[in-house]
């Protein structure tokens, strides 16, 4: 055994490790809500529409579920300068993640809609609640409360999905993690460092989802599983 | 367009087919090891989870501790730091070796929660009747909880399958020979990158969407059997 | 002497405390009915002397040997003695009907699966569900996956049988069926604690009649006593309650 691990070097890059964390945070949270944007298009479409355009979003939706996001994102970077559209890695990282977010969150989401029981409709009409009323009081409550942990989850992945951004050059967590490494060569160091502070930023949305999901819906999420 | 068209014969070559052939062997390869020592270590760590005894608790908080960890670091970053940690230890510098014991790590964190949850999921009335007629606990798993619960475990593991062939993409950072280093190796020879990620984005899809399908299949036939 | 003597029995689920200082004996082939409004602890009860439910104080006696608890042998023991039937059946669902009555006595009891067989069939026979072995109970009603429960509790051949709701989900026929094989097992030497709310039923077949609410045995009198002349203002009210409900 040569090696000794020797954490001092490293720990001083901890406040630059820290605000790639931030930089982390901020990709999972746009393409989280950019995909829940998206995905309630494609939801929406998918409930209500034709059997063409639910042909598409389905098509849409197995694509995008069944091949790797990191080839996706490969894909948007590498292969659309031939169609003369060059993006930024930070813009083909987020567009990649929203697209990718996108077809899960639809999933979900029209998940959601389909558990809306038709008895508490019919009950809320025997109650002679107004359209704005059964939408206020019955389906919203209950959709969020379906929705919630599921939301949560595909959020917690999303965030550590983030790290991919790092291949293409993006200085979030991972990718200030992999200058480190080049500058020190503390690798072990420096990744169970990364590795610790990812744990640290989920748990702390675990928490706060928990909490949230608890008190605004009703809904039980686990802090430790 | 023209170009690319021109491209394609000498793109699929019979070298670059058997290549990429071969590729999709080990991205294969990788999923199913994976899958299968996550199923049945997972399962163990399952079981041994939702055990009473005392003298299990040191066992059962470093499950917890273990699957924890392993579900809140990015897979990507799991792979480095057993890649580096490889190479201090000097055990091997096998690299599809190291992927492979990463894959298996991070499976089975996942897959025992999966396992986990299904026990979970069935009623506490069952694990009464089993007690009150002195089943012992591995008793009771065998003959009355696994029988019901892999309902509730196949369909969320089948989902995770599917995950996992995406997620193995990543061990191409560490110079794995799977289906996304070869189409960067096949990008750097110069082909179109539209042609080289276009085709293992077709060739990920042949190895996932079949397992989506009866995936789907058997929730929906576990779903309409309940009752 | 008494088969059962449960002395000061406390037991809790987390804070709340579902037996307080429990009293109770019970002789060999004594049948004793327990009553009390929903919530009261008769099922607690019932599931403390399977171990299902650890008391934190008091003791309990077995055939005058006093039960450790944290004992796993001494569980395993009790557990031989005695079989429960749920109040929710608690079927196994995987198995059907006649599974659910065999797999206790080959699998646990390591008897001899022919005769265990015969046994089941012979008690499935005797509760009216010959036709429904190859059944799984969500394809049964209630009253027949009760019965059910019955055959397979009653096939591990045990000194002592508790049961829960026994005719809560059973039609009036089946109740005088049900009454009549009680009977016949109590003159066997069975010995039998009940929880059940059907007047004439606890008339005709206890020989003693226990009356609970929130957690605490209130009054124990014979059938005829606790519905015409109660001890306890309580009891009075409790029985009048389901007196008028009738
Ligand atoms: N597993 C449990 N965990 C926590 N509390 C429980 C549990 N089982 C029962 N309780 C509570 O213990 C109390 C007594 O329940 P128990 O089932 O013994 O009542 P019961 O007299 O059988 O009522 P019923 O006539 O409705 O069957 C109730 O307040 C109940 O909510
Ligand atoms: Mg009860």
């Amino acid at each position: 055994m040569g090696y000794t691990l020797v954490y001092t070097q490293v720990l001083e890059f901890l406040p630059y490790l820290i605000k790639g964390a931030w930089i982390s945070l901020q990709i999972a949270i746009l393409a989280f809500f950019g995909g829940m944007f998206f995905g309630l298009i494609l939801a929406t479409v998918r409930t209500f529409g034709n059997n063409i355009s639910n042909k598409i979003v389905i098509c849409y939706v197995t694509f995008f579920t069944n091949t790797p996001q990191l080839v996706q994102i490969y894909f948007l970077f590498f292969a659309l300068p031939e169609f003369g559209i060059l993006l930024s890695p930070y813009i083909a990282v987020l567009l990649g993640m929203t697209l990718n977010a996108a077809a899960y969150l639809c999933e979900i989401q029209r998940a959601g809609f389909l558990s809306i029981r038709q008895n508490e409709l019919d009950a809320a009409k025997t109650l002679n609640f107004s359209l704005f009323q059964q939408v206020k009081y019955v389906i919203l409550p209950h959709i969020m409360r379906v929705l919630f942990p599921p939301l949560s989850n595909h959020y917690i992945i999303m965030t550590l999905g983030t790290s991919m951004a790092a291949i293409f050059g993006v200085e979030e967590l991972t990718g200030r993690a992999f200058n480190i490494n080049s500058e020190t060569f503390r690798s072990v160091e420096i990744f169970s460092i990364t590795a610790l502070i990812y744990i640290v930023i989920t748990f702390i949305a675990t928490f706060l989802l928990a909490i949230i999901g608890r008190y605004f819906f009703k809904a039980k999420i686990r802090i430790i599983q | 367009m023209e170009r690319l068209i021109e491209e394609i014969p000498n793109f699929f070559t019979i070298w670059n087919v058997i290549f990429l052939a071969k590729a999709m062997g080990v991205t294969f390869l990788l999923t199913a090891i994976g899958c299968l020592v996550g199923f049945s270590v997972g399962g163990l760590l399952a079981i041994f989870r939702k055990t009473k005894s005392i003298y299990l608790l040191p066992l059962r908080i470093f499950i917890v501790i273990y699957t924890e960890i392993f579900r809140r670091v990015p897979f990507l970053v799991s792979l480095l730091l057993f890649f580096y940690v490889f190479q201090i230890i000097k055990i091997s510098d096998d690299l599809f070796l190291i992927a492979t014991i990463t894959v298996c790590i991070i499976a089975t964190a996942y897959i025992g929660e999966i396992i986990r949850s299904g026990i979970e999921s069935i009623n506490q009335t069952q694990w009464d009747a089993a007690t009150a007629m002195n089943f012992t606990y591995y008793q009771t798993l065998r003959e009355v909880i696994f029988p019901q619960a892999w309902k509730v475990i196949l369909p969320p593991a089948f989902g995770f399958f599917i995950m996992f062939i995406k997620d193995t993409a990543l061990a191409s950072q560490i110079g794995v020979m799977e289906l996304t280093f070869a189409a960067k190796i096949l990008n750097n020879k110069g082909f179109s990158p539209l042609l080289s990620f276009g085709t293992i984005l077709i060739l990920y899809f042949i190895l996932s969407f079949p397992l989506d399908r009866f995936g789907k299949y058997m929730e929906r036939k576990l779903a309409s059997n309940k009752n | 002497m008494p088969q059962i003597k449960i002395k000061s029995i406390n037991a809790f689920y987390e804070k709340l405390h579902v037996l307080k200082n429990i009293e109770l004996n019970v002789s060999k082939g004594e049948i004793v009915s327990l009553i009390g409004p929903s919530g009261s602890g008769k099922s607690s009860l019932l599931k403390m002397l399977v171990g299902l439910l650890i008391p934190k104080s008091g003791k309990i006696y077995l055939n005058e040997n006093l039960v450790n608890f944290k004992n796993q042998s001494d569980l395993r023991t009790i557990r031989e003695q005695i079989a429960i039937v749920f109040q929710q059946y608690n079927l196994f669902q995987n198995m059907n009907v006649l599974k659910n009555v065999c797999i206790a006595p080959t699998k646990i009891q390591k008897r001899d699966p022919k005769e265990v067989n015969e046994q089941a069939l012979n008690l499935l026979e005797k509760v009216g569900l010959k036709d429904k072995l190859k059944s799984y109970p969500d394809e049964l009603s209630g009253g027949q996956q009760q019965r059910v429960a019955i055959a397979r509790a009653l096939c591990l051949n045990p000194q002592i049988l508790l049961l829960d709701e026994i005719t809560s989900a059973l039609d009036p026929e089946l109740v005088k069926e049900v009454l009549d094989s009680i009977r016949l097992l109590a003159s066997e030497g069975m010995t039998m604690l009940i929880v059940s709310h059907e007047m004439n039923f606890v008339k005709e077949v206890s020989s003693r009649v226990v009356f609970m609410d929130e957690g605490s045995i209130i009054e124990i009198n014979n059938p005829r006593n606790i519905f015409e002349k109660p001890k306890e203002k309580r009891t009075l009210d409790f029985v009048s309650k389901i007196l008028k409900e009738k």
